[in-house]
């Protein structure tokens, strides 16, 4: 196992809730209560989770943009919480963050050469003053964007490339680790896979690693390593892609995977799909004992007062993390680990290169139809003619879209 | 997409906005492409040019003395004589309007320059500091937006001392203008700021461990100053005309300073018989606030460039 280059210990961010004139703290908001990972040099590490659960809070913990309420992060064994002004400037370097929304986290007044270059600027040894030009326009190469675009504004970019962009100027200090918050969940599904692709390419050359914190649960087996799942703010299960896709042991990454889409329409209705009752509760008056036993089904008594440790629990095959009493491994999707497979040469190429795109996303690649992320799953099945239904046999089109409406 | 379309984006790309691969451009730069083709920019420019050469060398326009009365022809139409008439006190309205230019444009130009200053600094600290610091701000702020102007600026006139000195009357005035105008600023500033702080391009400058100044000076206030822009070009034109108020009331300039405000209140008693003497000086105060609002205006959409 490589070092290990970012770990969290015990992390806690609780927030304020204040009432009242005299804005008194009337309780906290326990938005991410107590986590601990490692994340290991050049690795993906996924973060899943429902809305709220803490993950953003916890990308935003780890690159020190919010102070922890208590525990630690330390970056290669040097803690990050305690550390002087100018240490954490230092540190910075060495984490960068990709943000969710392309569309507000480039700054709309300045041109691609200037926020690819503010890191350069900021911090003035990288890169001398004469380079920093040259340096941008490598990394616009990088990203898969024309280095000629330099001069021009965030808006004239697609939601695509102005998340590449985002990347550009997170690698621009060739940090170690890359915290992606969300970065391809405001992106069409296209354009995700592009965005996705480009970002393991780049962990192979830069040897990068990535926290890649995401709801989708697809897009976070495609890249990950190791996933961790979340439910308010903590950590239910963490272990290798398999190990929590194939054997979940705990009952809410078991409900969570059973609501993936499963493109095969001959196991519709097939499926034991676990629909959860309830909301999630309230993180600011989280339940006691296990968080998840209000919406459990396999709830007893112990689990309302004993909260579970997030400690190896057998999976049937050996053992990962899990924070459950009665972990036990189900097999709740048939999946196909397509990391290995050689694309089908059918479909479009996963190259993310639109150099010829010229316009705005209008280029032969940077298009919208062509739906690469499709053939990640898709494999198993015959490439599907979408726009022309082959009129060969036309009953059984009619037959398909009375299908679809029952 | 055919190959033949795809040749031709590729080869069109190049001439796209008239040279991308040209040196490193900055905002500032291309604000300047931008106002540089607007015909707007050129018009106001001229005029404010026009005024500005007015205020500073009146004699260039006219040979006339302002402050010699021709009692005889008093209330006089415009005539080959007088260009513009004669008002009530036979003083050459042409020559009043040239002359007058100077107390307007300084009085209308410092406040709004000082009311920006002061009102957008205090507006960006409380916005960006917040806490106590924009409680603290805030509040004070609201203790001068509660005087009304006339009340507030007869306190601030009269408590200074009096003085003959035409630039110190001007300052005085201007003075009076700025303490009872800042909070107004300050309070757009403030608003802006909030809403551009949580922006995730500011996060993104402290993740990349910016200076809070320089978030502020390059991803702040560049956003941020739009909405001021706008409205402190419309305010330009309300301080001249407050200016007016004050002569009026006899603590601002006084005859026989000259101004348009002051020209303006003294025509407001032959409005209906004589208009001609209303008529000519606030021509030229509303042409010079024009200028700056159409100035601004452009700047405005110069400084955005998704305007582009």
């Amino acid at each position: 196992m490589p070092e290990v280059v970012l770990s969290a210990q015990n992390l806690v961010k609780h927030y304020p809730i204040k009432r009242g004139v005299l804005r008194r703290t009337v309780g906290h908001v326990k938005a991410v209560d107590g986590v601990s990972f490692d994340l290991h040099k050049g690795e993906t590490l996924g973060i899943v989770g429902e809305s709220g659960c803490g993950k953003s809070t916890l990308g935003r913990l780890l690159m020190r943009l919010e102070e922890p309420t208590a525990g630690s992060v330390t970056f290669e064994g040097q803690d990050w919480s305690g550390a002087s002004a100018r240490d954490t400037r230092r540190l910075r370097r060495d984490i960068q963050i990709v943000f969710q929304d392309p569309y507000t986290s480039l700054n709309p007044r300045m041109t691609v050469g200037d926020i690819i270059g503010e890191p350069f600027e900021i911090h003035a040894d990288v890169v001398p003053k004469g380079g920093r030009r040259q340096r941008v326009q490598e990394l616009l190469d990088l990203v898969g964007l024309n280095p000629e675009h330099i001069n021009r504004y965030p808006h004239q970019f697609s939601g695509g490339q102005r998340q590449r962009i985002g990347i550009a100027r997170g690698i621009a200090l060739n940090p170690k680790v890359l915290i992606c918050d969300e970065p391809v969940s405001a992106l069409d599904v296209s354009v995700q896979a592009q965005v996705v692709n480009l970002m393991e390419k780049l962990q192979d050359e830069l040897g990068l690693a990535y926290v890649f914190i995401a709801h989708d649960l697809s897009v976070v087996r495609h890249i990950s390593d190791r996933v961790g799942v979340m439910y308010l703010g903590r950590m239910a299960e963490l272990g290798e892609e398999d190990e929590v896709y194939a054997r979940p042991t705990h009952p809410y990454t078991q409900a969570l995977l059973s609501a993936v889409p499963v493109p095969d329409p001959t196991l519709r209705g097939k499926r034991d799909q676990i629909v959860l009752v309830g909301d999630v509760p309230s993180p600011a008056n989280p339940p006691s004992g296990c968080r998840f036993h209000t919406r459990c089904w396999k709830a007893q008594d112990v689990c309302s007062t004993l909260e579970p440790e997030l400690e190896p629990r057998a999976d049937g095959h050996g053992e990962h993390l899990s924070a459950c009493h009665f972990a036990e491994p189900r097999l709740v999707v048939e999946t196909v680990d397509v990391t290995g497979i050689e694309p089908d040469d059918r479909f479009v190429s996963t190259d993310t290169d639109d150099l010829v795109d010229a316009g705005a996303g209008l280029g032969a690649e940077g298009g919208g139809e062509e739906l690469d992320s499709g053939q990640a799953e898709d494999r198993a099945r015959p490439p599907a003619t979408e726009d022309t239904p082959q009129v060969s046999d036309p009953t059984r089109v009619v037959e398909d879209t009375r299908d679809n409406q029952g | 997409m055919s190959d033949a379309a795809i040749a031709e984006t590729t080869s069109a790309a190049p001439t796209h906005e008239g040279g991308d691969t040209g040196p490193a451009r900055s905002l500032a730069s291309d604000a300047w492409r931008t106002m540089r083709r607007s015909p707007f920019f050129w018009i106001s420019s001229a005029l404010i040019a026009v005024f500005l050469l007015m205020a500073i060398w009146p004699s260039l326009f006219t040979s006339t003395d302002p402050t010699q009365a021709v009692l005889s022809d008093a209330r006089v139409r415009p005539n080959s004589e007088a260009w513009f008439g004669r008002d009530i006190q036979g003083y050459d309205i042409y020559s009043r309007c040239i002359y007058g230019a100077r107390a307007s444009i300084l009085v209308g130009l410092l406040s709004t320059v000082l009311t920006t200053l002061v009102g957008g600094t205090v507006g960006v600290f409380a916005g960006y500091a917040g806490g106590w610091t924009d409680t603290l701000l805030s509040r004070l702020g609201d203790i001068f937006f509660a005087i009304p102007l006339l009340l507030g600026a007869v306190i601030v006139l009269v408590t200074l001392p009096a003085t003959d000195n035409y630039f110190l009357i001007v300052l005085k005035v201007v003075l009076a203008l700025v303490v009872l105008g800042w909070p107004s600023m300050a309070r757009l500033m403030r608003s802006s700021v909030i809403q551009v702080k949580p922006n995730d391009y500011v996060q993104a400058a402290r993740a990349l461990g910016a200076s809070p100044w320089r978030v502020i000076r390059s991803h702040i206030v560049p956003n941020a100053l739009a909405p001021m822009i706008v409205v402190a070009t419309i305010n330009l034109g309300a301080y001249i005309s407050a200016e007016a108020t004050l002569s009026y009331l006899g603590i601002g300039l006084q005859p026989p300073t000259v101004s348009w405000g002051v020209d303006i209140s003294a025509a407001v008693v032959g409005m209906r018989t004589t208009p001609h003497m209303l008529f000519f000086p606030s021509l030229f105060l509303s042409l010079a606030v024009l200028a700056f609002i159409m100035l601004g205006d452009v700047v405005r959409d110069a400084l955005d460039p998704k305007n582009r």
